[in-house]
């Protein structure tokens, strides 16, 4: 054996790659979201420059299909559930003090499996074949309904792309789920009841419960379509007398419970940031454990909402609507717990409360607009029109990469031991609002003069291109918050400000050990009295446990 | 949808007012809270102790649950009560009954009653309840002209329906909306109503077979001759095809590649050359015709009044 020379690049790489630690991997699925969600971002872009003008032709039709099929799945699986996992990750074992994951290995299995996954999902850019058997990534769509997706109609390679990656990216976040659910069941630190745990790690507790139930079914029906591709099985074949409408159900059985599955996380950063910023402790916290997982509950009984237009029967549709109506209850909780939170505080408004209180305004709206859906003579207006992509936007742009943003500017001091920076952040938020609400707006109205959703060119005369016009706009002034974003995390990396452990004045565990935490996390196992045993440090005369 | 002319529409517009109202006052007082909560417990920076830790209160926690029960549950009525009065299954009485087929990527519509095909423009009579029975020879398409009444699928292998009803003359704008392919964006539609007369004189057209006119060129021959015939149909001429739009009245309509251009000389001559100058990856193959070939071909679909 030769004596391989010391060499510090290679020696980093190594310890990443063979790295158990989970706040290690889990900075790494988060940096993986974000590049994806540049990337994805890019794709958005290109949709709106085609879409500026009526009859405009800078994507082919093929290749605005497969952009919209690939930014929403990519946002969906490589941006959305990476980040969620990866903060997961980073903070549920700080915050229950526990010393690592329940399954360390499976972790660091579960992120290769995810992120080459993903990889084999952009692959088909170079190596797949869309619908009309031209060179190009997917693009039927990240909901795949069946029979567009069968031989016939989408005979090229790029929708087996799309079936393999996301199976392989699925078993990954199956795996970390179960290391969560384990983990927080069976590691919390001593005097740590369920009770007493901070509200982020029951969120995750719901939210990993929800992906073990969901994504199983969203594999299995990945593997029957493979079948139905590459052997000639006959699930989703309509030409062999298949019913498509099982894809359907199937799958918005997966992707409607999904769409929690991403905001749960959003609701889990805001209810540490707003109680912290507003210097209150949380208000009603057994209620907002009861609306989260009644909302776990409720999410998995309302997947046909998604499905009011195929000729469901009345008695269906009335159920599904119900049912849908019903979510609305602890979610409207929720936001007025947190408004109840901020009532009567000492409310700082630091980056990480802009965003959360940028959250709290627009998802109430995206809420509100959700509710219009729910009405189902309503939703036969406007499902699948622009509308929906505008309410759901403002529920994921505004409501949950807002949250995103707010637990990054929280925790960013924690992870890397650097502030960002103040004003930097300001301006990204100011940019990103202004350019939320001028893109995602006038998508709603664009829904109601008539623009169906999927479509790569509209007529003019319509009453469509002032719309779509200040859509465009709005993404403009968007790539301008990102800018300020980037700018910001490589500046503070080199020369921002020392944050110091603790530089919040917050309450949880995970501000009582160094920033970054070292690999061990907490030099003595920590032991709890109440939900914020910082609180009760700093105010021994009046701790928490005497009122919980 | 704003603006219905339709009794299937009308009331869909009226649950929109409804529920814009509830939604608006739960709006101002959620954000009228939030606003009030920043404007006025925003932090001055001199305070000395934290404010008064408030754990929660059950009274005021019971009635941010139950209010939005009670209203949820009285939107959940009037949600049910609409599903059931529109009732879309169910054929209005006297009702015109049309045959809506979904293709990649363009309508048929068959009056099979009358004994009538025709793609992509639907002719009602004004006043008249329509009763169209959604079908799709391929993937799933959605049928849906907003003024008219709302959408539903068409989809493989099922049978699905919706009725409106036309109350004032016009041309109304729809067009598929559930993504179908390459070509989604231009499968329009266009719904013409006229009055009882006008709709009989059309009528009485459409059931005609092809006018005989002669043409210079040879026009006939040759469409006979090339693969047209395998895919579109021309009553009394050839009706082997199918695949394709019926063409028997192709001149009747005002648009061709799914209302996407304007039914002239110029554009059918384009469309023939190569239908992706129009519509970009559709099905109809280039046939690489000759100029001779064209300007017979066109002679000859002018013939087809």
């Amino acid at each position: 054996m030769t004596n391989v020379p010391y060499n510090p690049l290679s020696s980093k790489i190594h310890e990443w790659v063979v790295t158990v630690d989970h706040k290690k991997l889990g900075v790494m699925y988060m940096v993986t979201g974000i590049v994806y969600l540049v990337v994805a971002g890019c794709e958005a872009l290109m949709m709106r420059w085609q879409l500026a003008v009526p009859n405009n032709d800078i994507l082919s039709p093929d290749t605005f299909n497969a952009f919209f099929t690939m930014h929403g799945t990519t946002m969906v699986f490589l941006v959305g559930m990476p980040i969620l996992l990866g903060a997961a990750n980073y903070f549920v074992p700080l915050m229950i003090g526990a010393r690592d994951m329940a399954f360390p290995r499976l972790n660091a299995f579960g992120f290769w499996l995810f992120f080459f996954g993903s990889l084999l999902l952009y692959f088909s850019f170079l190596g797949g074949q869309g619908l009309t058997g031209e060179e190009g990534a997917p693009d039927v769509g990240w909901f795949a309904y069946a029979p567009l997706t069968s031989t016939t109609f989408s005979p090229g390679s790029a929708t087996d792309y799309w079936v393999i990656s996301l199976f392989v990216a699925g078993l990954g976040s199956i795996m970390t789920a179960i290391n969560l659910v384990a983990t927080i069941l069976t590691m919390r630190c001593e005097g740590m009841t369920l009770m007493k745990m901070p509200l982020f790690a029951w969120m995750m507790l719901v939210d990993a419960g929800l992906i073990l139930i969901v994504l199983p079914p969203l594999a299995a029906i990945q593997i029957m379509l493979l079948l139905d591709r590459q052997f000639g099985a006959h699930f989703f074949d309509a030409q062999a007398g298949a019913d498509p409408l099982i894809w359907q159900h199937l799958f918005w059985f997966f992707g409607h419970p999904e769409v929690y599955i991403l905001i749960i996380p959003g609701f889990a950063y805001i209810s540490e940031v707003i109680p912290v910023f507003s210097r209150k402790v949380l208000f009603g916290y057994p209620l907002m454990v009861a609306a989260t997982v009644s909302i776990g509950f409720i999410s998995l009984g309302v997947w046909a909402h998604h499905m009011f237009a195929v000729g469901l029967s009345p008695a269906v549709l009335a159920y599904f609507s119900g049912a849908t109506f019903l979510v609305g209850v602890p979610t409207a909780m929720k936001i007025f717990n947190w408004i109840a939170t901020m009532w009567g505080g000492h409310i700082r408004f630091d980056t990480p409360m802009l965003f959360a209180t940028g959250f709290v305004s627009m998802f109430v709206l995206g809420g509100m607009t959700g509710i219009m859906l729910a009405v189902v003579p309503m939703d036969w207006q406007l499902t699948d029109t622009y509308f929906v992509v505008g309410h759901f936007h403002w529920v994921l742009f505004g409501g949950l990469l807002f949250a995103i943003f707010s637990g990054f500017y929280y925790w960013f001091p924690k992870v890397t031991g650097k502030m960002l920076n103040e004003t930097l952040g300001k301006w990204q938020f100011w940019f990103l609002f202004v350019g939320f609400l001028l893109t995602f707006g006038p998508m709603h109205m664009a829904g109601f003069e008539g623009m169906p959703r999927r479509i790569y060119t509209f007529l003019p005369d319509r009453g469509l291109e002032l719309w779509n016009m200040l859509s465009s706009v709005g993404a403009a002034v968007q790539v301008f918050g990102f800018l300020f974003f980037v700018l910001n995390v490589f500046w503070s990396l080199l020369k921002g400000k020392d944050a110091g452990d603790d530089p919040w004045d917050a309450w949880t565990l995970e501000w009582s050990t160094t920033s970054p935490p070292p690999p061990w996390n907490f030099a003595e196992t920590p032991s709890v009295l109440s939900r914020r045993p910082l609180w009760d440090l700093k105010h021994p005369d009046d701790p928490d446990w005497k009122y919980e | 949808m704003f603006d219905p002319v339709s009794p299937a529409a009308t009331p869909i517009r009226d649950l929109f007012m409804l529920v814009f109202a509830v939604i608006g006052i739960i709006f101002v007082v959620t954000e009228g809270a939030l606003i009030w909560s920043i404007v006025r417990y925003r932090a001055t920076g001199d305070e000395t102790t934290e404010p008064p830790q408030i754990y929660g209160s059950n009274p005021i926690e019971l009635a941010w649950t139950v209010i939005p029960i009670i209203i949820v549950f009285t939107l959940f009525l009037v949600t049910t009560r609409t599903i059931y009065s529109l009732d879309m299954e169910e054929a209005p009485e006297g009702a015109l009954r049309v045959k809506a087929t979904g293709h990649q990527w363009w309508w048929e519509f068959a009056y099979e009653d009358l004994g009538i095909t025709t793609a992509g423009e639907l002719h009602v009579p004004k006043g008249v309840p329509v009763f169209v029975e959604l079908r799709s020879a391929d993937v799933i398409h959605s049928f849906w002209v907003p003024r008219l009444a709302g959408k539903i699928d068409c989809v493989p292998n099922r049978e699905n329906h919706l009725w409106f009803q036309a109350d004032e003359i016009g041309t109304w704008y729809g067009q598929c909306a559930e993504f179908c392919g390459t070509q989604h964006a231009k499968m329009l539609i266009r719904v013409v109503s006229e009055n009882e007369n006008e709709f009989n004189t059309w009528v009485a057209k459409q059931q005609e077979h092809a006018q005989e006119t002669p043409t210079k060129l040879g026009g006939k021959e040759t469409f006979l001759a090339l693969a047209c015939v395998n895919c579109h149909n021309v009553q009394g001429v050839s009706m082997e095809g199918g695949f394709g739009p019926d063409l028997t009245h192709l001149m009747s309509r005002k648009t061709i590649a799914s209302g996407v251009a304007e039914n002239t000389a110029d554009n059918l001559r384009a469309w023939l050359q190569n239908p992706d100058n129009i519509k970009e990856g559709a099905l109809m193959p280039n046939m690489m015709l000759t100029d001779t070939q064209l300007d017979a071909l066109v002679e000859y679909l002018q013939t087809l009044k």
